[in-house]
């Protein structure tokens, strides 16, 4: 609620909240080197919501792993919030990689949200949305508590707080996996086919907390299947394919009036 | 609850309940009488043997010198697995260390200490100051600002309890590294996503679910170092268990009886810690037995635990190395 609406607030000046540029992606060395990522520009709006679409190992999962720099580009630049991600230009425009405790810095700013939730099974659901605040941040036990609690009532299952994950449904998992993320007050978020792993019955739920964080402000990017989704609340669809973004622009151009013939191919497949 | 038979209403639920006779298997019952024979004749050949003289291994297993080298083989035991286990988890994180050098390191001493055996080991610890009469401390290959004689810091004792603890760690190392692979690898991810430090991933994250993996088997390896203390009359030190009964028997020129007594007072500490060392296991879940209620409110003892095993982000099945 307020919490995210104040971390939305933008900087003086910063226009873009994501800033892709000619980003390669080599996993592998020599013969046995894969190349993922083709060359991807693609910008972010503060405040928007971007959803990529596309095949399974079209490069959008890896994508949203170099934006957070779960992944180390090998070509082009990733810029979040006017920073560029994992590097340092001197002077003479000469690139130095970040320490990693600077690399931890900047990815305490992006939230994530993984396909197979990994919430952390020693810790209850509130103790998994507390712990990066007391260990990142270094913020008292109580605060955090009292954040967390906010955060558990915001994805609604307050009656779940003292739960360990394995005793949580799928759906209920993922919440709190959006519930933890947010309590670092990420000014983007990232989601990595939140819904993939969960039963069909249980993918509403977890679209509808998306779906009030995107109506609270909150810049989001979302690698997804639910065309439903994309077509309700994103301000831009991107669809990806071999490595390269093929077509971009809001959802009713892209889902409703493709011009190219893969977009075309895909969402038949889809829809 | 009791679904078979009648229930309390004296009505059977199941009309046509099978009433068939069991597959006759003569052999199992041939095959125990056997057994129990032969383990009778067993514990008849121990008792009544004079050889074993009873009454002489009765005397002294109370004796004053025995149950002192039972201490001491206690002190040995513990001591050394608990610098071993310092050793194992620092060179088990060299081992997935990016930097090659701390992974070769690490590589080299497992290979080494694993490589070789705990007796050749222990007399050379018992030989370091014949070895190296002098140690020193100052800059390497340069001056020298103090010089001890060996002797008077690596005691017998000292040289015990190094040589059995350098030994364990290589095998602790493997428990570790065991342990620490088989975690989730997305649990890593998740706290780099969040922006948690390589430390504090290891220490939060990672650790207290490799724990499920190395537990266990560290309790076994305790048992097996119970045992292995009795090889440290190579070094020599002469006070442990073994050390003290042998001469004993020597002495009295009866071997046998003590090496009896020797052999019951591991049997019952083995015991005890085996008792240990189910609780252990029963905490940490091993297998499927502990089924935790999905949505049950399990804080008890043993929940947190029962919730990682439940959440399946620990491998159960890793290879993991066993002490000969």
């Amino acid at each position: 609620m307020s919490v995210v609406a104040d971390s939305a607030a933008a900087p003086a000046g910063a226009t873009d909240m994501v800033s892709v540029r000619a980003v390669h992606k080599v996993f592998g060395h020599g013969h046995d080197a894969v190349h993922v990522l083709k060359g991807v520009d693609l910008d972010v709006a503060r405040g928007e919501v971007t959803v990529i679409l596309g095949p399974s190992g079209s490069g959008k999962s890896t994508l949203l792993r170099c934006i957070n720099e779960l992944e180390e580009i090998t070509g082009g630049s990733v810029v979040v919030g006017g920073e560029l991600m994992g590097y340092r230009k001197d002077a003479k425009g000469t690139l130095h990689r970040l320490h990693p405790k600077a690399v931890a810095k900047q990815r305490s700013r992006i939230g994530m949200v993984f396909q197979r939730f990994h919430l952390f099974p020693h810790m209850t659901a509130l103790e998994n949305i507390m712990e990066a605040p007391v260990q990142v941040r270094g913020m008292s036990k109580r605060a955090a508590k009292q954040r967390a609690l906010e955060l558990i009532e915001r994805v609604g299952l307050s009656d779940r707080m003292d739960h360990y994950p394995a005793q949580l449904s799928g759906g209920q998992q993922q919440r709190v996996a959006i519930a933890r993320a947010l309590a670092m007050d990420p000014e983007l978020m990232l989601f990595d086919e939140p819904t993939s792993a969960l039963d069909p019955e249980l993918v509403g739920e977890v679209l509808s907390v998306m779906q009030d964080l995107a109506r609270s402000g909150m810049t989001m990017i979302v690698v997804t299947h639910e065309i439903g989704f994309a077509r309700e609340v994103a301000d831009h669809v991107v669809f990806m394919d071999d490595g390269v973004i093929v077509e971009s622009g809001p959802p009713s151009a892209v889902l409703d009036d493709p011009t190219e013939a893969r977009t075309k191919d895909f969402l038949s497949h889809v829809l | 609850m009791s679904s078979s038979k009648t229930p309390a209403s004296g009505v059977d639920p199941v009309p046509n309940r099978i009433q068939a006779r069991p597959v006759p298997r003569p052999g199992r019952l041939v095959a125990a009488v056997v057994v129990l024979v032969l383990a009778a004749m067993a514990a008849n050949a121990l008792i009544t043997n004079e050889n074993f003289r009873w009454d002489v291994v009765w005397l002294y297993l109370r004796d004053v010198v025995i149950v002192r080298g039972v201490m001491w083989t206690l002190i040995l035991t513990f001591a050394s697995m608990a610098i071993a286990v310092v050793l194992a988890i620092t060179l088990a994180m060299m081992r997935r260390s990016d930097n090659p050098v701390m992974r070769w390191v690490s590589w080299v001493w497992i290979w080494f200490f694993r490589g070789t055996p705990i007796y050749t080991q222990l007399i050379f610890w018992g030989l370091i100051g014949v070895l190296y009469p002098r140690l020193s401390l100052g800059i390497p290959f340069g001056p020298e600002f103090f010089t001890f004689r060996t002797d008077d810091v690596i005691t017998a004792f000292w040289a015990a309890l190094l040589g059995l603890a350098l030994n364990e760690s290589a095998y602790l190392a493997e428990i570790v590294r065991a342990g620490l692979t088989s975690v989730d690898p997305g649990q890593t991810e998740a706290a780099k996503a969040l922006g948690m430090k390589d430390g504090k991933i290891m220490r939060r994250v990672v650790l207290p679910q490799a724990m499920r993996v190395i537990v266990p088997p560290t309790g076994n390896e305790t048992i097996s170092m119970l045992k292995t203390t009795s090889l440290v009359v190579a070094v020599p030190f002469g006070l442990e268990l073994t050390f003290a009964a042998g001469a004993i028997g020597n002495r009295i020129f009866l071997p046998v009886p003590l090496l009896v007594v020797a052999a019951l007072w591991y049997l019952l500490i083995t015991s005890i810690l085996m008792v240990g060392q189910h609780y252990l296991e029963q905490y940490y879940g091993r297998g499927f037995g502990t089924a935790t209620g999905r949505r049950g409110k399990d804080k008890g003892p043993g929940g947190r635990q029962a919730a990682i095993a439940a959440a399946g982000t620990v491998k159960e099945d890793v290879n993991r190395e066993v002490t000969p």
